[in-house]
C-alpha cells in the first residue's frame, strides 16, 4: 500500500515536469510559428513575438470567458451526474435574454447606471439559463427520460428560443438593437485602476482583462471550494458518483441533481451573455456564438471536472478559437483552426481514459438516471 | 412478553406478490448477544432483516424497541432506532476518503474532516478496527470496504448491528479478525445479528441460532446446546417425495473429467479451488451448494467464459479425440466440436435479449448460419414455433419481445433454445427457478430425456429434494471445494446438507 502511495507522489512530479516541459515547448513552437509567418530572423522574432504573444493572450482571455462560464455551470451540473448537452441552447438563451434585459433597461431607465445594466444582464441569463435546465431537470430526473436526448432537445430548443428572441427584439426595435455607448464600456472595462494595468507586460496579460473574467475566476474558486471543502459539496458529489449510496446515506437525490443542474444551467447562460456584450459588442449576433456551447461540454472533459483548471483551460481554447484571426498560413485553410479546439479534447480523453487515474474521472454515474426500486 | 429484547419482531408476514417471504416471523435481539440468522438461500433471512433497515415494510406483525412498538418507514428511521445493517454489497464512494464515507449524509453542520477522523479513531480503538481514515475506497480491499461501513454504522451511534453474509468475501484470517471485533461489541452491549449459511461461523461466534426455512421461523436454541447436525436438521428439513421420473441409462461413457480446476476473481480470491470430478454421457450430475460457492464460476470456466488458473478440463466426444477445453474461447470451444448448452443464472442478463421476440433470440445460436451477410430466418422461425407449441410457452406470437413474457415463460424460451441445439454435454443453473410445478416437470423430463439420448447433464440446483429426485450423482461444493460427490439414489438430505457446510462435511467448529 506505502509503495502505492510512493508511485501516486511520482506521477505527481512526473506530471508537473511535462507541463512545464509543454508550456516551453508550446512557447517555443508559438515562436517558431511566428518566425515562419513573418519571415524575420530569429533575433527580431523575440522583439517582435511580445506584442504578438499579447494581443493573442488578451483576446484568448476574451474568448475564454465564455467559454469559462458555460464550463463551470456545465461542471457543477455534471458532478451531480447529470450530463446536460443542452449547454449550447442555453448558451444562446442566456445571450438573448441577457442582451434583452440590458437592452430594455437602456431604453426604459432615464439615466441607466452601467453596474445595474451588468446586474439585470446577468440576473436575466441566469434565470434563462435556469428555467432551461429546470425543463431538462424535470424530463430527466422527475421522467427519468434518457440525458443525452433530451439534452440534445434543449439544445435545439434552446438555439431556435434564442434566435427567436434576438430576432423578435431586431424586428421590434426597427433596427439592429444595441446599447448606448457609455453601457458598451462598462461590460468590457477592467476593473483594475490604470497605474496596474501599466505595469509592463504584466499588467497587460493579468490585470488588462474585462470584469467578466475577474468574476468568471470568483465563481470557479467558490466553486472549487463549495465541492471539495464544504458538506454539502461532498454530498453533491456523492449524488454524482454513487446515487445508490447517497440516498442510503439518507441524501435526498433529487433536490441536489435539480439545485446543481439548475444553478449550473444559469452559470452557463451567463457564458451566452458574456459573449454577446463583449465579443459582439452588445449587438444580437445569431453566428457568432454557435458552437461555444459544445466547446464547454468538451472544456468540462479537457478539465477533468475541475473548476480551477477551467480558468486556464478556457484560456487555452480561446486562444484556439481565436488563433485564425491572428495566424494565417497560406496552406492551411482557416476552417482547419476551428477544430483544433475538438482535436485538443479528443488527445485529452484518450490520455485521460488510458492513465487509469481513478481520481480524473468524470463522475460514475454521470449520465445514468437513478431509479430507487433498483438498489 | 418480557422487554428485555432490544428489538423484537413479532409475527412479521411479508409477500412478494403470491411468494411469501417471511411467514409468521417472532424473533428478539438481546443486547450483548451475537444471534445468527440461519438458513438455506431464498429461507427469507435477508428480507426479514431488510425490514428492520427500513427497505421493506412488513405486511402483517409489529417491530418493537425496547417494548415499545414502532413502525420504521425508511433508513433514516432505522437510524434513528439505533439499528444499521451492513448489507451484502458495499454502499460506499469509491473515489472518496474512509471518513468522507463516513460522514455523507449526516447534518453536523460544517465539514470538518479532522475531527471526524478523530473520531473514527476513537471507534477504532475502541473495538480493535485497523484503518486509515484518508484512504480512499478504490485502493481498499473488500475487507477494509466492510471496516468502513461498520464504522459508518457506529459512527451514526447505532446500538443494534445487522451483517448480512459478512464473511463471504473475506479470507479466513480477516474472519477471525471480524469476529474479534464483533465480540468486543457485544462486549459493549450491543445486539448483532449476523444472516449467515455457515455452520462453521455460527458454531463459534454466535449465543443463540435462530433457523429459517423457506419463509418460515423454525426455532431458536443456543449455540452451547446444540451441534452442527442438529442445526443442519432444522435448515434443511425433512425429505418430500416428488415422484420424478428417473429412468437409469445403461450406456454411460466418460465425456467431461476436470482435472485440479483452480479459478480466481479479478480480486484475486478464489473461486474454484483445486475441482476434480467427471461428467458422464448418459447421467445427470447435480451440484449443489449454497449460493456463491462456485457453481456460476464452474459452469463458465467449462464454457470458456471464465479464465482458469490452474488444472485442465478435458472433453471426450461421442466420436474423435479427446480435447482440453481451458485456453479455448467459447467460439473455439464451439468449432471444435463441443456443444455447450449452457443456460446462465440471470436469463435475461446473458441468455436472451429481452428486446426481441423468440425468433431473435433463436438466431443469437444460430446467426452464423446463412449466405453472407444474411442471416437465415426460417430455421429459427421453425425452432421458435416448435418451442412455442411444444412448451406451450404463453405469448401473443413469435416476435413478441421476450422482456414482456413472464419469468417462466422465458425460462422454457431459453431452455428450449439450447435443448434444441442437441449438445452432447448440456449445463443448466437453476432452470426452474421461478418456475410453477407444472413447468418444472416438463423441464425435468426434458432432462431426462437428453440424458437417455447420451447427453452429458450439468444440473445446477438449488432445491435439495429435486435433485435427489432428478440426478443420478449429486456434486457438493464448499467454497469453491469439492465437498464431496454422492450417489443420488441412496444419499440423504442431512447428509448433504453438511457437505455444503463444510467440507468433506465434517464439523469444523
Amino acid at each position: 500500500m506505502s509503495n502505492l502511495r510512493i508511485n501516486r507522489k511520482k506521477n505527481k512530479r512526473f506530471g508537473i515536469l511535462i507541463c512545464v516541459a509543454a508550456i516551453l515547448l508550446g512557447i517555443l513552437l508559438a515562436a517558431f510559428i511566428y518566425r515562419l509567418v513573418s519571415g524575420k530572423p530569429f533575433a527580431s522574432v523575440f522583439r517582435g513575438f511580445l506584442p504578438w504573444f499579447l494581443a493573442l493572450a488578451v483576446s484568448a482571455v476574451a474568448y475564454g470567458t465564455p467559454l469559462m462560464f458555460g464550463t463551470l455551470g456545465e461542471i457543477l451540473t455534471e458532478k451531480s451526474g447529470n450530463l446536460n448537452l443542452g449547454v449550447e441552447g442555453i448558451m444562446f438563451m442566456g445571450g438573448a435574454f441577457g442582451l434583452g434585459g440590458a437592452y430594455y433597461y437602456n431604453q426604459l431607465a432615464s439615466n441607466p447606471n452601467g453596474y445595474v445594466a451588468i446586474a439585470i444582464a446577468i440576473i436575466s441569463a441566469f434565470l434563462a439559463g435556469a428555467i432551461a435546465s429546470l425543463i431538462y431537470s424535470f424530463i430527466t430526473i422527475t421522467l427519468r427520460a434518457n440525458q443525452n436526448v433530451t439534452g440534445l432537445a434543449l439544445s435545439i430548443f434552446g438555439t431556435g428560443v434564442g434566435q427567436f428572441t434576438g430576432e423578435f427584439m431586431r424586428v421590434k426595435a426597427g433596427s439592429y438593437i444595441t446599447l448606448s455607448n457609455d453601457l458598451k464600456d462598462f461590460f468590457i472595462m477592467c476593473p483594475f485602476p490604470k497605474f496596474i494595468q501599466n505595469i509592463p507586460v504584466i499588467g497587460r496579460l493579468i490585470f488588462g482583462h474585462g470584469i467578466f473574467f475577474y468574476l468568471g475566476i470568483i465563481v470557479a474558486v467558490i466553486l472549487a471550494f463549495y465541492l471539495n471543502k464544504t458538506r454539502s459539496g461532498l454530498y453533491l458529489r456523492a449524488v454524482g458518483e454513487s446515487p445508490a449510496t447517497a440516498d442510503a446515506a439518507g441524501i435526498n437525490i433529487s433536490k441536489y441533481k435539480y439545485l446543481a443542474t439548475v444553478i449550473g444551467g444559469g452559470i452557463s447562460a451567463i457564458g451566452g451573455m458574456v459573449f454577446i456584450t463583449t465579443i459582439a459588442g452588445c449587438t444580437w449576433n445569431h453566428e457568432g456564438l454557435s458552437g461555444f456551447g459544445w466547446l464547454s461540454v468538451a472544456l468540462v472533459i479537457f478539465c477533468l471536472w475541475r473548476p480551477t483548471a477551467a480558468i486556464w483551460s478556457a484560456v487555452l481554447f480561446g486562444a484556439l478559437v481565436d488563433l485564425y484571426n491572428r495566424l494565417h498560413l497560406a496552406f492551411l485553410p482557416d476552417e482547419i483552426y476551428k477544430i483544433l479546439p475538438y482535436v485538443v479534447t479528443v488527445i485529452v480523453l484518450i490520455f485521460s481514459s488510458l492513465r487509469n487515474n481513478k481520481e480524473k474521472q468524470p463522475p460514475a454515474s454521470l449520465g445514468l438516471a437513478y431509479f430507487r426500486e433498483d438498489r | 412478553m418480557d422487554s428485555c429484547y432490544a428489538i423484537e419482531l413479532r409475527n412479521i408476514t411479508k409477500r412478494f406478490g403470491e411468494v411469501v417471504a417471511n411467514r409468521d416471523i417472532s424473533i428478539g435481539l438481546k443486547r450483548g448477544q451475537i444471534l445468527s440468522l440461519l438458513g438455506e438461500n431464498g429461507s427469507g433471512k435477508t428480507t426479514l432483516m431488510n425490514m428492520l433497515a427500513g427497505i421493506y415494510l412488513p405486511d402483517e406483525g409489529q417491530i418493537l424497541a425496547d417494548g415499545e412498538p414502532i413502525s420504521i418507514r425508511s433508513p433514516k428511521d432505522s437510524f434513528r432506532y439505533g439499528i444499521g445493517m451492513i448489507h451484502q454489497h458495499y454502499k460506499l464512494v469509491d473515489v472518496f476518503t474512509a471518513a468522507q464515507n463516513i460522514v455523507l449524509g449526516l447534518n453536523e453542520g460544517g465539514l470538518n474532516i479532522k475531527e471526524t477522523n478523530t473520531r473514527v479513531q476513537e471507534i477504532c480503538d475502541r473495538y480493535g478496527f485497523d484503518i486509515d481514515p484518508a484512504k480512499k475506497v478504490y485502493d481498499m480491499s473488500v475487507s477494509e470496504k466492510q471496516t468502513v461501513e461498520i464504522i459508518k454504522v457506529l459512527y451514526r451511534g447505532a446500538e443494534i448491528l445487522i451483517l448480512d453474509e459478512p464473511t463471504a468475501v473475506l479470507t479466513p484470517q480477516e474472519t477471525q479478525k471480524l469476529f474479534a471485533i464483533l465480540r468486543n461489541m457485544r462486549d459493549d452491549n450491543k445486539a448483532i445479528v449476523i444472516i449467515t449459511h455457515k455452520l462453521n461461523e455460527v458454531l463459534e461466534l454466535s449465543d443463540e441460532v435462530a433457523v429459517l426455512r423457506k419463509g418460515t421461523y423454525i426455532g431458536t436454541v443456543k449455540t452451547a446446546e446444540t451441534t452442527a447436525q442438529a442445526l443442519t436438521d432444522m435448515m434443511v428439513g425433512h425429505a418430500v417425495a416428488l415422484n420424478i421420473d428417473r429412468p437409469f441409462n445403461q450406456n454411460q461413457t466418460e465425456r467431461l473429467t476436470l482435472k485440479n480446476v483452480t479459478c480466481y476473481d479479478h480480486e484475486q480470491v478464489k473461486k474454484l479451488d483445486n475441482v476434480t470430478f467427471t461428467v458422464n454421457g448418459g447421467e445427470i450430475l447435480g451440484v449443489a451448494g449454497i449460493a456463491g460457492s462456485g457453481q456460476k464460476e464452474l459452469l463458465e470456466s467449462i464454457a470458456g467464459l471464465y479464465p482458469v488458473a490452474e488444472g485442465s478440463i478435458e472433453y471426450t466426444p461421442p466420436e474423435g479425440d479427446v480435447k482440453n477445453l481451458v485456453g479455448m474461447s467459447p467460439t473455439q470451444i464451439h468449432k471444435a466440436g463441443v456443444a455447450l448448452a449452457f443456460v446462465p443464472e440471470d436469463r435475461l442478463g446473458m441468455g436472451l435479449v429481452g428486446s426481441m421476440g423468440m425468433t431473435g433470440n433463436m438466431m443469437l445460436r444460430s446467426w452464423k448460419n446463412g449466405f453472407g451477410p444474411f442471416v437465415d430466418r426460417k430455421g429459427p422461425q421453425e425452432l421458435a414455433n416448435f418451442i412455442w407449441n411444444d412448451l406451450e410457452v404463453v405469448t401473443p406470437s413469435t416476435e413478441f419481445p421476450v422482456r414482456r413474457m413472464s419469468g417462466g415463460n422465458v425460462q422454457k424460451v431459453l431452455v428450449g433454445r439450447e435443448i434444441a441445439s442437441h449438445p452432447s454435454v448440456l449445463m443448466s443453473a437453476y432452470p426452474v427457478r421461478g418456475l410453477d410445478i407444472n413447468t418444472s416437470y416438463a423441464i425435468y423430463n426434458l432432462m431426462t430425456e437428453q440424458k437417455m439420448n447420451g447427453v452429458a447433464v450439468l444440473f445446477v440446483g438449488e432445491d435439495l429434494d429435486v435433485l435427489l429426485e432428478l440426478c443420478d450423482r449429486i456434486l457438493v461444493l464448499c467454497g469453491g471445494k469439492v465437498s464431496g460427490i454422492v450417489d443420488a439414489r441412496t444419499a440423504t438430505k442431512d447428509q448433504i446438507g453438511l457437505l455444503m457446510t463444510s467440507v468433506g462435511g465434517k464439523e469444523e467448529a
